[in-house]
């Protein structure tokens, strides 16, 4: 079996989860050997995440260069390719930056490539069965993949559980030296913070999210009804914002903001997994949809299967009621 | 020299009268030609309209709308003054040749108005110039003081200057012909003016007047009134008052054909249009020669305006700044002196996106306008422009291509579309059938995209199926077959798809063998009945439902009445486009106990809800719902259910419900749902039934 | 500048149901309809707006079967200068990989500043722009928002977590992977596809290509899909039954219990 290498995604010296989550994917394809963390960037920081993720590797790569002190997939990929050893796989976790970095490093390390999967079946003969998913997450689909030459396989964020320390006390190993010098055709410049908007979805507790199933502008009252109602704030997904309906600010998702209710009502979305990424703390998500299929009800704890344009004015009246508010 | 003559006999100033006022005669009347010569070059320049056909037709409608001034009368106080004034010119018109002719040729009379005539005429135009003076004082008043809310901010110091000089000629012919009486009195020559009007008046004020200050003042006004004849005549060009000379034609060569749109070019066959090298209007020469006489013909009076929905709800959208922008554009791009310069897009410099999309084409403006001037084309053809260069709002472009693909503007799947007829409950009452080439009926139930997909709406279907069932009615639906009608597709300018979806469903109709078509749809209905050729006749259910009441094969049982009050609104392309209003009105009479009211905008003047089809799915920018203004109509009205005819009403007036807050104050019903609800199987039926079981 | 699009015709999933089939082998296709993949007409009108601020010309590929021609034509009737489509026996049951060589070696036939893909398709893969950027080794950045062109290098904008944006400069030639969102397409009616019905688009096989058979194909595919499958539904969600008031007043009540009320 070849080496398993996993990248550690990082920020300000400390792991993201998927670290642990990946181990748990690593463990998946070969049980019998701890994988290999690879963590690059530059200065303290990455010694304290080195530190950090020992307990679960048998040996954590450090990748050390001042050109990697911010994380650039175009530069990331080539010290990977000149570190890592022929035939290795690499687990990654598939968000912006796993998304840029890996498809290109396939390529370059000669092997496989394996997007966004949500399962691992086990490897028979070189090849290695997954489970991912098509069309916006409304089929599964089984896809093996022949590791035999490595493989760079993206997980998806949060479908494998974070991998209990198991203390596995890696060694530490600089690796620094093996990067050279990298060529730099895309400079990073600056990150554009995103405004925050009248409203911090962030600190709310309770969640009203709206999703395309609201059909039009005008019905995003609807949920601002409730919202108000309940105390809480109204979020949405990504074609929320894309129709322009709701300010980016609102969106929940991968590439929106990332909120830790506690309650989380999801009106009118499919449930696809960017959005569903944006959502931490394993709050009580309840879920409105008309089309009982959406995926959605596969994570939520609580579903009702009807028209959200129906169905919020119904909820509002009876917190209205609840509260000895009158209908307006 | 002294007494008065002629003016034409004027010798002590620099030039003798008949030269001075010959020249004065030739000056104006060679500068109004070249003037209107030049007005009438971006006619030339622009697109082909076929307006010369069916004469006696469009004389009826001159006879109607301009001499009759037929809509005036809808404002009362501005009709009633604009008939006076209208009557007055007329009357005048010929006073004024005469007068103007005098000037050169001393002794000229009108022929037939010598003698008892001439005389008679002089007295009913002294009180006309009266009378035309005093609206023009009142007019005046009123645009400075009152500023009534329609007239906006539009170009007040020019419309007093125009009234003002219009009340100067009434004055100068006045002065012109008291200031000859009075001379003639002191000759002993008399003169006879019209008792108490203006005339009359100033010559009493001459009582004293010297003789030679007379024979001034008579010159002088009749030079000012010459003068000021031809100044009004070369100024009005320029303006507004246009509309006096180019009234009569944009009356005569007004739109024959309700109810439909004019084709991409009327020089191009359909089969050619992919000829064409631009669809719609994008610059000024794509507009059609007579869509520029309408600009050159708005008056300003803002009664199109007033009454547009788009505006009341706070629309980037005014009518009469479509019409008065492009007339503004044509004057400074076609100036009368000066070369005509390159055109420019109009949409993004006069015009703006959200002002073309922002039309329901509910047709409003056109039903007020006085002069006939038409909107829905243009707008239109506006939209053809737009659409032809890619910029559509995106916001529609989802639902545009959903019709493209799948024949309803939701993207549902064609084998869905008629999904409405197989619930358990309903499947229990009524059997549809659907039509292709082996299932035939008599009568085609086309459903139209809404009602078939919309939850709401499916149970409009129902209630008109059962009613078609319970009269005996041999019917059925397309189904899968049928596509959206593309009314709305069409009028909002994408006429090859609006094309597509018409021959698609003509074939559909024509296997189907049907020799009948209802529905319940009025947009549906007018796009059959006038876009579409070759059909059967169609009907909305509400006729045929009076048609069935009429003969005694439904009767309507009592509804309980418990305090509601139905008002009924009339839905734009039931009623203001196909004049459907009684037929609604009498089923709703017919039910027992119903308690109507009426609306003050109500039949033509009806408020429109905010728009159906594709409209459904553009988001305005707007200050307030239409459906919103309308939910409150109805309960100004004192009305607590609103009945209507329309299923993009519907969904517009249940929606204002919510949004307007009037939740348990206000609810709508379709005409069809309350007759299906209050409908009784006639008697003999029932005996038919028992005698059934008997046996 | 040349801008290459590429781009693929997929199932309109809006409201399309992606159901397994009765053999259970594929989904559903009989009644599906197909359009341009949606990031992909995202590109296409960005590299139309950018030719249309510093001129050149934008041309349209795509690997698939004639089938895939309407997709093509659609972007011609959108404003693209001229398709291509790249069709051979050999190429069918390529996985990502085998398609990014196929594009390269078009690309290497061509001249091309600038190439374009959406940021990911029906499968979810977001691969073959990053694929293709190796190959040609030219620069890649993906999730594209913004783009500015400024002589020899563009100044591009990145979607990053919590909606930021991350601001690069990069060299060209390169490749960009282009999100949703980044700017308004322009309408395409059936006007505009009807008058380019009759616009030839080349096909370009192995005949034209210098593509190396064993690289493409089913054969030479590492990853394959084995099957499409619905999930036996595991711990999934406690579908409330009852009419709608009383899934209400349940929902409050949970609310409630969960501390969502203050």
């Amino acid at each position: 079996m070849s080496r398993i290498f996993v990248c550690i995604a990082h920020r300000n010296g400390v792991a993201e989860d998927t670290a642990a989550e990946l181990v748990s994917a690593a463990r998946a394809i070969d049980p019998s050997v701890a994988p290999t963390a690879l963590v690059a960037g530059h200065g303290r920081d990455i010694d304290t995440v080195c530190e950090s993720v020992r307990p679960l590797f048998a040996e954590v790569w450090k990748l050390g260069n001042e050109a990697l002190s911010y994380p650039n997939a175009e530069l990331m990929r080539q010290a990977l390719v000149r570190a890592l050893p022929p035939q290795s796989i690499v687990l990654v976790p598939h968000d912006h930056f796993g998304i840029d970095l890996s498809p290109g490093l396939a390529v370059k390390l000669n092997s496989a490539y394996v997007p966004d999967i949500v399962a691992i079946e086990g490897v028979e003969q070189n090849w290695l069965r997954v489970v991912r998913q098509e069309f916006g997450g409304q089929i599964h689909a089984h896809v093996r993949c022949d590791v035999s030459s490595g493989a760079v396989i993206n997980v998806r964020p949060g479908a494998f559980k974070a991998e209990p320390a198991r203390s596995v006390d890696g060694v530490i190993i600089d690796k620094s030296a093996d990067i050279g010098t990298l060529t730099v055709r895309r400079r990073y410049l600056e990150t554009i913070v995103a405004e925050s908007g009248a409203v911090d979805i962030t600190k709310h507790s309770v969640l009203v999210s709206v999703g395309r199933g609201m059909q039009e502008k005008d019905n995003i009252a609807i949920a601002e009804e409730l919202a108000e109602a309940l105390g809480a704030a109204v979020s949405c997904s990504r074609p929320v914002v894309d129709a322009r309906w709701l300010e980016k600010s609102r969106q929940v998702g991968s590439s929106g903001k990332t909120v830790k209710p506690k309650v989380y009502l999801a009106c009118g979305i499919s449930g696809a997994f960017q959005h569903l990424a944006g959502i931490k703390g394993n709050p009580f998500l309840i879920a409105i949809n008309k089309n009982p299929k959406a995926p959605i009800f596969q994570v939520a704890d609580v579903g009702i299967v009807d028209d959200v344009l129906e169905f919020l004015p119904e909820l509002t009246k009876k917190v209205q009621e609840l509260r000895g508010v009158s209908a307006k | 020299m002294v007494g008065i003559y002629s003016p034409a006999l004027l010798s002590d100033w620099l030039v003798p009268g008949k030269s001075l006022f010959l020249a004065i005669h030739i000056i104006g009347i060679v500068l109004f030609a070249y003037i209107v010569a030049r007005r009438l070059v971006p006619l030339y320049r622009a697109q082909a309209d076929p307006r010369f056909d069916q004469p006696l037709a469009r004389l009826k409608n001159v006879g109607k709308y301009w001499f009759g001034q037929w809509k005036h009368p809808r404002y009362p106080f501005a009709g009633v003054m604009h008939i006076l004034i209208f009557a007055g010119f007329l009357l005048l018109a010929t006073r004024a040749f005469t007068l103007l002719i005098v000037g050169v040729s001393p002794n000229f009379v009108m022929p037939g108005l010598s003698g008892k005539t001439g005389h008679l005429y002089n007295v009913v135009t002294d009180y006309a110039a009266t009378v035309v003076f005093l609206c023009m004082v009142v007019a005046v008043v009123r645009r400075v003081v009152f500023k009534p809310a329609r007239f906006g901010k539009s170009h007040t110091a020019d419309a007093v200057f125009l009234l003002g000089l219009i009340a100067v000629l009434m004055l100068a012919d006045s002065f012109f012909a008291a200031s000859e009486a009075a001379g003639r009195a002191r000759i002993d020559e008399s003169m006879q003016l019209a008792f108490l009007s203006l005339p009359w008046l100033l010559r009493v004020g001459f009582s004293s007047t010297s003789l030679a200050a007379l024979w001034v003042i008579n010159v002088t006004a009749y030079l000012v009134h010459a003068v000021t004849f031809y100044f009004l005549l070369c100024y009005r060009p320029f303006g507004i008052q246009f509309h006096v000379e180019t009234s009569l034609f944009s009356v005569y060569f007004a739109k024959l054909e309700r109810g439909t749109v004019k084709p991409v070019r009327w020089d191009v066959p359909e089969d050619h249009l992919d000829q064409v090298k631009s669809f719609g209007v994008k610059k000024f020469e794509d507009f059609t020669w007579k869509q520029i006489l309408d600009f050159y013909s708005c008056a300003d009076c803002g009664r199109c305006a007033d009454k547009c929905p788009a505006n009341a709800a706070g629309r980037p959208l005014a009518p009469r700044f479509l019409t008065i922008k492009a007339r503004d554009y044509a004057f400074e791009h076609y100036p009368v002196f000066g070369k005509a310069n390159n055109s420019n897009p109009l949409v993004g410099t006069i015009y703006s996106e959200d002002e073309i999309w922002s039309c329901t084409t509910c047709g409003a403006c056109e039903e007020e306008c006085p002069l006939l001037v038409e909107y829905i084309d243009k707008i239109v053809d506006l939209r053809r422009g737009l659409i032809d260069s890619g910029t559509v709002p995106q916001s529609l472009q989802k639902p545009l291509k959903a019709l493209e693909s799948r024949g309803n503007p939701y993207g549902k799947m064609e084998k869905k579309r008629a999904d409405w007829t197989r619930t358990a409950e309903f499947q229990q009452d009524c059997t549809v059938k659907v039509l292709d080439q082996k299932t035939h009926a008599d009568v085609l139930y086309f459903v139209d995209s809404v009602t078939s997909y919309d939850n709401r709406m499916q149970s409009v279907a129902r209630a008109t199926s059962r009613i078609l069932s319970k009269t005996g009615t041999d019917f059925g639906v397309l189904g899968p077959t049928e596509a959206d009608s593309g009314h709305e597709v069409r009028r909002f300018g994408e006429e090859m798809l609006f094309q597509a979806l018409r021959d698609h469903n003509v074939e559909a109709i024509q296997n189907a063998g049907v020799k009948r078509i209802v529905t319940s749809d009025p947009h549906a209905y007018n796009a059959l009945k006038h876009d579409y050729r070759d059909l059967p006749p169609v009907e909305h259910i509400s006729q045929v439902i009076a048609k069935e009441l009429k003969a005694g094969s439904i009767q309507l049982g009592p509804r309980e009445v418990d305090g509601k009050f139905y008002t009924y609104h009339d839905p734009c392309y039931l009623g203001r486009h196909n004049q459907v209003y009684e037929d609604p009105r009498t089923v709703l009479d017919a039910i027992p106990g119903l308690k109507r009211v009426e609306m003050k905008r109500s039949r033509d003047r009806s408020f429109c809800c905010g728009g159906g089809g594709l409209m459904l799915f553009y988001e305005p920018k707007e200050e307030q719902r239409m459906g919103v203004l309308r939910v409150r109509m109805a309960a100004d009205a004192g009305a607590n259910v609103i009945v209507t005819a329309c299923p993009f009403c519907m969904t517009n007036i249940e929606d204002a419900i919510k949004v307007g807050g009037l939740e348990g104050q206000m609810s709508v019903i379709d005409l069809a749902e309350l007759v299906d609800q209050c409908m009784v199987v006639p008697v003999r039926e029932a005996e038919h039934e028992i005698a059934a079981v008997g046996d | 500048m040349e801008i290459l699009v590429c781009v693929k015709r997929v199932p309109d999933t809006s409201e399309n149901e992606i159901e397994l089939n009765a053999a259970g082998n594929d989904i559903e296709r009989d009644e599906l309809v197909y359009s341009i993949n949606e990031p992909d007409n995202y590109a296409v009108e960005e590299a139309l707006q950018i030719r249309d601020r510093v001129g050149g010309n934008v041309t349209v590929v795509t690997v698939g079967s004639e089938d895939d021609e309407e997709v093509l034509r659609r972007q011609l009737a959108m404003g693209a200068n001229q398709a291509f489509l790249l069709y051979d026996e050999a190429f069918e049951g390529s996985d990502g990989r085998g398609i990014a060589t196929i594009l390269k070696e078009f690309v290497l036939k061509g001249h091309y500043d600038l190439i374009l893909t959406g940021v990911q398709a029906d499968d979810g893969a977001a691969q073959v722009g990053g694929m293709l950027a190796a190959m040609l080794d030219y620069p890649f950045a993906s999730l594209v928002n913004s783009i500015e062109v400024d002589s020899s290098k563009l100044r591009i904008g990145r979607e990053i977590e919590g909606g930021n944006r991350e601001i690069s400069e990069i060299d060209l030639p390169c490749v960009l992977s282009i999100q949703t969102g980044i700017n308004e397409p322009r309408y395409v009616g059936m006007r505009g596809i009807r008058q380019v019905a009759s616009v030839p688009i080349a096909t370009f096989g192995t005949g034209e290509l210098n593509v190396d058979e064993a690289l493409v194909g089913a054969g030479a595919a590492k990853v394959k899909r084995v099957d499409y499958f619905v999930p036996v539904l595991g711990k999934s969600a406690e579908i409330l039954s009852g009419s709608r008031e009383a899934n209400a007043e349940k929902v409050l009540e949970l609310i409630a219990a969960k501390g969502g009320l203050k």
